[in-house]
């Protein structure tokens, strides 16, 4: 007997512009401590699916046909209050940020006590047993200490933990999982999978997981799903969907993956998606204005130099300075970027990464150090029009696209903005023109000067981040993990887009991100970071294959296998 | 926490003084004080022995800090018109400003944060659109309107309520109360009402904005996933998180209701300290003007210090802050 049983599943969502049917004739079976893997892009309805399971779709959204049976029962069916009785109780439920999904005016206890007595009506005193019990479970240490804690005095990957523990509560016969590590650092969770994998086999528990990330499909699941635009377009073992995908879409995506394992010259066939990402018009580089006047001062030896760089933050102010509590963000860091090298900066959350990338650009003053950048220490510079000559040379890419971009300007504007500002164009005529090249340049196409940034994706906001970046002429890019909020196969476009960037420009670059194998296919050297320290330097190929630090060894480990990944097509870059 | 308070309370000190310089130099730069005080035919010589006698010839800063400290005890001179002490007249009608206040926050909160739960679960209900309507007749008429209409519908028409004054009041030591009599009680109802109609739509339309909010949250779609009654969810997940910034505006809002109960004072004719402030006003009587300006500030800063203490019972996080 299946566990799970969703047969020819159909959601949709009416709105003023005609019905959008988020879900469409999917089928979907779950077998007792089996885990299934739902993979797909963002709006590809996985997420639909798990909240129609649990009867909690969002308005307007309706199922419009199809059932869900939970050992054949049918479910979908249920009133409201049997639907209510079901969830937590023997279904539960796993959300993506743990940073939000707990009450942060609640003790964890009071939290898993609430739902414990809800489901099992053990008492107050069994039920308080029975929370601590979970939490030891779930591997948080000192549980019946922690248990009186409030949600903000956890870590994230602990937080996830306890959202675990609280799904986990009334011993649920299936659970769904709906991108349970997605915020979190690689070595969080491989922690998080290896426990939920391990709850899993023990208690019998069928476990539906949706996720964007292959590397989490690799590692946990049993059999995957892929979905595309509502429609279940490919279903097989684990193995066979990496190793030898049928479908078309599905081979795209596990093209677009990164690979650990080896370096591509660039990603194939991953215009599956966006229709835009063909580059309609390139413009002739060494008669534009972008590829002219390129002509910077050679410099003798790298082009930045950092050395022996330090931020301190106060975590607690005082009064008196020996009261103060402070600690380095970034603590003694020296490194050497040569001119038309992509230089990689890898560590966790909190490992000082961007700090170092805002020191650079002195959107922070260092505690100490030095900033070379061609042959001028920029932490000594004090009038600003010598500092916008070395900013103009220097631009930064950020990680978030929907921030990152003024929502009040047009695109024009947004990019036209630093021509102006540093005055590098004679006319309002060629600044125009400019701004129509650079977004042909980047894929977009020229029309997209008149819109404004919420008319556009993710992947084409991060477009026009790009554009607006080398609307400077600049010799030197910063790129603060311009990819960990876009899809794969986007994110595959995007570097793409900066791989042959970096190449017809010459362009330096500063790469960050936490994702090594992101930084294998970009870089040139690697830096790798932990806690403020640069623990290692060294040639991309050579920290892949012979890591020499401990941290570097263990954060490879850490790696998801891609190793049944499919090698079809690919354009491997020699050694 | 402590050294929280402590910080405030210094903040507090230095607003005060700040207020304090403000009433001192209303004694300076708005009429002549000795002329205020004496009669026409006072002679040169007399004019000058009594500036000299009030240390009026002293230096600005011996001037202003003689005010502080004698405002610090709660002493602020003699009126001039009523020739009494200003702290005998402001103690009189102190107890009819704070209760008809206490009473309008009261009803504030009471009506308006259900109201507001209400709307914002039921938003879709036929009941919720009517009140969101009439909340904006609340947001959008004046004061003095709605208290002249109240007293005509329930004055003069029905003949149900009082009109104007406090009723009969009985005296505990200083204080006076209109608690304690049928009439007293009567008399509150209205201008307690017309004082605390805007207040109440300004929570409810608060809390339904917070609660709103809230309820997208992902929390509150886990604890729903977890299978938790709708009234768990509602009341003690969600409400609770909308508490902060509902705190926040209620106290500010309650040293509004002090300070501009004047309104609704002169229209009901209440004995209280608006009232004897915009006679002060008309009047000239710069040491009532002066008492009344000190008095209201050190209410604000007093609210504002129990509002922050109030956010560290409510939110974990930021006692975390401080115990780390």
């Amino acid at each position: 007997m299946d566990l799970l049983n969703i047969n020819n599943l159909r959601i949709e969502f009416p709105s003023r512009h005609g019905t959008v049917i988020a879900v469409d004739d999917v089928t979907l079976t779950v077998q007792p401590g089996e885990v299934l893997g739902v993979v797909g892009e963002s709006g590809a309805g996985k997420s639909t699916i798990g909240n129609a399971v649990i009867g909690l779709l969002e308005p307007p959204g309706e199922m419009t046909g199809g059932h869900v049976l939970l050992k054949s029962e049918q479910i979908d069916t249920l009133s409201p209050e049997a639907k209510r009785k079901i969830r937590g109780r023997r279904i539960g439920m796993i959300f993506q940020d743990p940073l939000t999904s707990l009450d942060p005016l609640q003790t964890i206890e009071q939290q898993l006590v609430e739902t414990i007595d809800l489901h099992l009506k053990l008492g107050e005193k069994k039920s308080q047993e029975r929370a601590v019990d979970l939490l030891r479970q779930v591997g948080i240490p000192d549980p019946e200490n922690r248990i009186k804690n409030y949600p903000h005095q956890f870590s994230g990957g602990m937080r996830q933990r306890v959202v675990i523990a609280l799904a986990l509560c009334a011993e649920p016969e299936v659970i769904i999982a709906d991108e349970p590590t997605t915020a979190l650092d690689v070595s969080i969770q491989a922690q998080i999978l290896e426990l939920m994998r391990r709850l899993c086999k023990d208690k019998k528990v069928g476990m539906l997981i949706i996720t964007h990330d292959m590397g989490v499909i690799a590692d946990i699941t049993d059999r995957v799903a892929v979905m595309y635009h509502g429609k279940l377009v490919e279903e097989g073992t684990t193995a066979k969907i990496l190793g030898n995908p049928d479908h078309p879409y599905t081979q795209s995506l596990i093209s677009a993956v990164p690979r650990p394992d080896v370096r591509l010259k660039r990603f194939p066939m991953v215009n599956y998606i966006e229709a835009e990402s063909e580059r309609p018009k390139n413009i002739d580089l060494s008669t534009h204005w972008l590829g002219r006047h390129r002509d910077f001062e050679a410099v003798d030896g790298p082009l930045l130099s950092l050395k022996n760089l330090v931020m301190t933050f106060v975590t607690r102010p005082a009064f008196l300075k020996r009261n103060r509590v402070s600690f380095n963000a970034v603590d003694d860091v020296s490194f050497d970027i040569a001119e038309g090298e992509v230089f990689g900066l890898v560590g966790e959350s909190g490992s000082g990464k961007s700090t170092v990338a805002r020191m650079i650009c002195s959107l922070y003053k260092p505690a100490a150090g030095e900033v070379n950048f061609a042959g001028t220490d920029l932490t000594k510079i004090k009038s600003e029009t010598e500092r916008d000559y070395f900013r103009r040379q220097m631009q930064m890419i950020f990680q978030d696209p929907f921030s990152s971009l003024n929502g009040r300007m047009r695109v024009m504007d947004i990019i036209a903005e630093p021509i102006r500002f540093h005055k590098l164009a004679t006319s309002n005529r060629e600044v125009e023109q400019i701004v129509n090249d650079l977004l042909d340049h980047v894929g977009l196409g020229a029309r997209a000067s008149v819109r404004f940034p919420h008319e556009f994706s993710g992947g084409q906001r991060q477009r026009i981040s790009i554009a607006r970046a080398l609307a400077t002429r600049p010799r030197f890019l910063i790129c603060d993990e311009p990819t960990s909020a876009l899809d794969v196969s986007i994110q595959a476009q995007i570097l793409n887009l900066l791989k042959d960037l970096q190449e017809e420009l010459g362009l330096t670059m500063l790469f960050i991100s936490h994702d090594l194998p992101v930084i294998r296919q970009m870089c040139d050297r690697v830096g790798v970071m932990k806690q403020g320290k640069l623990v290692e330097v060294s040639a991309t190929e050579d920290l892949f294959e012979r890591p020499t630090a401990a941290y570097t060894r263990e954060l490879l480990d850490l790696m998801p296998r891609l190793d049944q990944l499919s090698h079809e097509g690919l354009e491997v870059v020699e050694r | 926490m402590i050294s929280f308070i402590f910080k405030r309370l210094l903040q507090s000190i230095v607003v005060m003084l700040a207020v304090a310089l403000i009433a001192f130099s209303m004694f300076r730069f708005i009429g002549d004080p000795i002329n205020n005080m004496v009669g026409q035919d006072t002679t040169q010589e007399e004019r000058e022995a009594l500036a000299e006698r009030l240390g009026l010839n002293d230096p600005f800063f011996v001037q202003f800090g003689r005010f502080a400290l004698h405002a610090a005890e709660g002493d602020f001179g003699i009126s001039y018109k009523y020739r009494e002490p200003v702290s005998t007249l402001i103690k009189a009608r102190l107890s009819a400003t704070l209760e008809l206040s206490f009473v309008a926050a009261v009803l504030t909160l009471v009506v308006g944060i259900p109201l507001g739960v209400y709307t914002a679960l039921k938003g879709k209900g036929l009941i919720s659109k009517g009140i969101m309507t009439l909340s904006l007749v609340g947001v959008s008429l004046p004061t003095f309107l709605i208290g002249i209409l109240l007293i005509l519908l329930f004055g003069v028409i029905l003949r149900w309520l009082p009109t104007f004054g406090r009723g009969d009041v009985v005296a505990i030591g200083w204080w006076t109360t209109g608690f304690l009599t049928a009439s007293g009680i009567k008399s509150l109802i209205l201008p307690s009402i017309t004082l605390a109609l805007f207040q109440m739509t300004l929570i409810m339309r608060l809390v339904r904005a917070e609660m709103l909010e809230v309820l997208r949250t992902d929390f509150i779609k886990f604890a729903r996933a977890r299978g938790l009654p709708d009234r768990s969810v509602h009341f003690k997940h969600a409400l609770k998180n909308t508490l902060v910034p509902v705190i926040t505006v209620t106290g500010l809002q309650l040293g509004a209701l002090i300070a501009f109960a004047i309104i609704t004072e002169s229209v009901f004719q209440w004995p209280g300290m608006g009232l004897l402030f915009i006679q002060a006003v008309s009047d000239v009587d710069i040491p009532i003007m002066a008492a009344y300006l000190v008095l209201i500030a050190f209410f604000f800063v007093v609210i504002n210090m129990i509002v922050d203490i109030l956010y560290f019972t409510v939110d974990p996080r930021l006692r975390a802050d401080s115990a780390a």
